[in-house]
């Protein structure tokens, strides 16, 4: 893992690799993840080149003539970021085949939202991860279409209001669970897979390392507040996430080759309540008669799913599926 | 020495795309494209090429690997057909937009629906608006030849764009036929190695690929696209002077087939060439002076080649294996409006043709003539060859 020093060091005597001028949200959690992506990379000595899906971060970081990314990018469509990085990997290895180019430092990374990764961009993800491509996809979850307004993705959890799947007169919006994203890019198997959050840095940074390093497929899932359709305050990113992790909402977890593990467990956790009723998207939830009905499910399913996590941890230590791609 | 092959019109493209050697090719099979890839596969398989050779699970990630790959700096090809075509008809646009110099076979089938696996012209009308470069070729030896022109044009600094080569589906792709495929080296040589001046993976010089391009830029963007397809009509007739220079086969913008005297000509693209030709020999055996114009170049569109071979015609019969419903057939249109501008403007018709892989013979391709010279061509009047109404 970098070193807070050495990440230090980096800050003060270099260009960032994703810069200031953007044009995202004050309180944004995604340029958090762009940011701590890259500048993990570049302190470890990789060259990373970029790939961004549609989405907040691509419209708002290169509106042409700008660009705050100042490391090769690439921004292609909505559905295609693993694709298209696939594709610049490919050419990575052709072109050091054929000694076009000299240069082993290089790091692909893709960037992908909710909507891009569990939704248009799956297939596309999923191709790159059987294809066994050596590179990191990012994902900044914030659980909905933001960049066009808050409509739903399969990112969304149940209850949270959306503008394509509305809570009215007659309807609790939403009651689909979100997509076991991390789930799905396990069950590829011959990949590193995990979960992170915004309000713990460096526990991102140790998986950002090892995703780096893993040779192959790899993919981080961070949540990733959008502060405006979450309807919180600004400068709440990090202490929503910090509470999604004490609630079990979003345990915090690795997958490599087969292999699980629980990156944080927490002594004692708080109820699933307390981080729903701190989100204003869920305001008009709350209303309902239903509430607690819908509440009591999600705190059955978070437990749950803690409990199957502890239990493949046990049952899968020291005994990968495979040891290489 | 070149050396004569006789193979399927597929194996001739692949063989093409050996010689050229691309660092990347990334395609997902679809009939009749597939022994395309499946040839390239066994090559790579073989150690003929070393290739880069990416599996796609689509051909929209076909295209969207290329562009990546392109971006990346390395010489990439896909193939496609049809509704492959259609999936990644958004990247395509992408394609062009981003100057990359994709080369890409298209072997012509009908585009569902209803589901056809047969030749005609629907997918390359498809992208005809997409700012890609459109060869269509009649034969084994043209699909070999335009794959490696296409090569060169495309990667020129002022051109820059992707090119696609159309051949047809099944009669092309599958017929067996003799080529003369040249020398290894002299392909090698002939489209030179790729150095693109912006590269992803130039490391030192970062730059940013597809940034958002609003109301205040992209106009101007899609108006140097425009300066790069008059910049390739422009360069098309050095690069087939160059290669009839290796190759001894002089190309041009049109293929004109008995046209010099003719008073009646046909337009047709692709294998119906041929038929029409045999056709052509046949009436002018009548007697009946007639001739051909194969457009080897779709896009850019040669207007003043078309201006200059059929002023003063007394009649044009212009066959389309694709329909514009509620609108004049593409090929038509083009070159209707391209003879607005000419003196002596002929009479024309316009004929649908093969549609879904409908067997065209020359008893349909004579009609069309006899139209012509019995004086009963209707302007915009559409009519269709061997449907039965």
């Amino acid at each position: 893992m970098p070193n807070i020093r050495d990440l230090v060091d980096y800050v003060e005597n270099n260009d960032w690799a994703f810069t200031q001028g953007h044009r995202l949200c004050p309180g944004c959690n995604a340029p958090m993840v762009a940011n701590w992506a890259t500048l993990a990379a570049k302190s470890l000595g990789y060259e990373p080149v970029v790939g961004v899906a549609t989405g907040c971060l691509e419209v708002s970081t290169t509106i042409f003539p700008y660009t705050s990314w100042n490391v090769p990018y690439i921004h292609n469509a909505f559905e295609n970021v693993a694709a298209t990085i696939s594709g610049a990997e490919a050419a990575y290895r052709s072109l050091k085949n054929r000694k076009k180019i000299d240069n082993d430092k290089i790091k692909f990374i893709a960037i992908g939202g909710d909507g891009g990764t569990y939704d248009i961009g799956l297939q596309s993800l999923s191709g790159a991860i059987e294809r066994g491509h050596d590179f990191v996809y990012i994902l900044y979850d914030n659980e909905g279409y933001m960049n066009t307004g808050n409509q739903r993705s399969g990112s969304t959890p149940p209850g949270a209001d959306s503008t394509t799947e509305p809570i009215g007169k007659a309807s609790s919006g939403k009651l689909q669970l979100k997509k076991s994203i991390v789930d799905i890019v396990a069950g590829h198997e011959g990949v590193y897979a995990a979960t992170a959050v915004t309000s713990e840095p460096w526990d991102f940074m140790r998986k950002m390392q090892q995703a780096l390093e893993f040779r192959g497929p790899a993919f981080i899932a961070v949540l990733a507040p959008c502060v405006r359709f979450w309807r919180i305050p600004d400068d709440s990113g990090v202490e929503v996430t910090k509470l999604a992790v004490e609630t079990k909402y979003w345990p915090l977890w690795e997958y490599n080759m087969g292999v699980y593990k629980v990156t944080k467990k927490p002594k004692t956790f708080k109820p699933v309540k307390e981080y729903i009723t701190k989100l204003g998207r869920y305001n008009k939830l709350m209303k309902r008669p239903d509430a607690n009905e819908i509440l009591e499910e999600l705190q059955n399913y978070v437990n749950a799913k803690w409990d199957r996590l502890l239990a493949l941890e046990e049952l899968t230590k020291d005994k990968p599926l495979r040891t290489k791609i | 020495m070149p050396v004569k092959l006789t193979v399927t019109g597929a194996h001739a493209v692949a063989q093409a795309m050996r010689q050229i050697n691309p660092d990347v090719v990334a395609a997902y099979p679809i009939t009749p494209q597939t022994p395309v890839v499946e040839y390239y596969a066994t090559f790579v398989a073989d150690g003929m090429v070393d290739t880069i050779l990416v599996p796609v699970e689509s051909e929209h990630s076909a295209m969207s690997a290329v562009v990546g790959a392109a971006a990346a700096g390395a010489r990439t090809m896909t193939a496609t057909a049809a509704n492959g075509l259609a999936l990644m008809i958004e990247i395509v646009y992408i394609a062009a937009s981003y100057r990359l110099p994709i080369i890409m076979p298209l072997v012509n089938r009908a585009l569902s629906g209803p589901l056809n696996i047969h030749c005609d012209h629907s997918d390359a009308m498809l992208a005809r608006d997409s700012g890609w470069i459109q060869f269509f070729t009649e034969n084994h030896q043209e699909a070999y030849d335009f794959t490696i022109i296409a090569t060169k044009l495309a990667e020129k600094e002022n051109v820059l764009l992707p090119a696609m080569v159309n051949l047809d589906g099944f009669i092309t792709s599958h017929g067996v036929e003799s080529f003369e495929m040249l020398d290894d080296e002299v392909v090698k040589e002939f489209v030179g190695t790729w150095n693109p001046k912006y590269s992803l993976l130039d490391t030192e010089n970062p730059v940013t690929f597809g940034p958002v391009d609003l109301f205040d830029y992209y106009f101007e963007h899609h108006r140097q696209q425009e300066e790069a397809m008059n910049n390739a009509y422009e360069e098309l007739p050095k690069v087939f002077e160059e290669f009839a220079k290796i190759s001894g086969r002089k190309y041009d913008f049109l293929d004109l087939y008995k046209t010099d005297d003719a008073d009646y000509i046909m337009v047709v693209m692709n294998s119906t060439a041929s038929t029409a030709k045999y056709v052509v020999d046949e009436l002018r055996e009548e007697g009946k002076k007639v001739g051909l114009i194969k457009p080897q170049v779709f896009t850019p569109f040669p207007k003043k080649e078309f201006q200059k071979a059929l002023n003063g015609r007394k009649g044009v019969v212009i066959l389309d294996r694709a329909m514009s419903f509620g609108k004049e057939a593409p090929l038509y249109s083009l070159i209707k409006s391209a003879l607005y501008e000419v003196p002596s403007r002929p009479k024309l018709g316009s004929y649908i043709y093969g549609l879904g892989g409908r067997n065209t013979s020359p008893k349909m391709i004579r009609q069309a003539f006899e139209d012509a010279f019995n004086d009963n061509l209707v302007a915009d009047e559409q009519r269709y060859l061997g449907l039965r109404e």
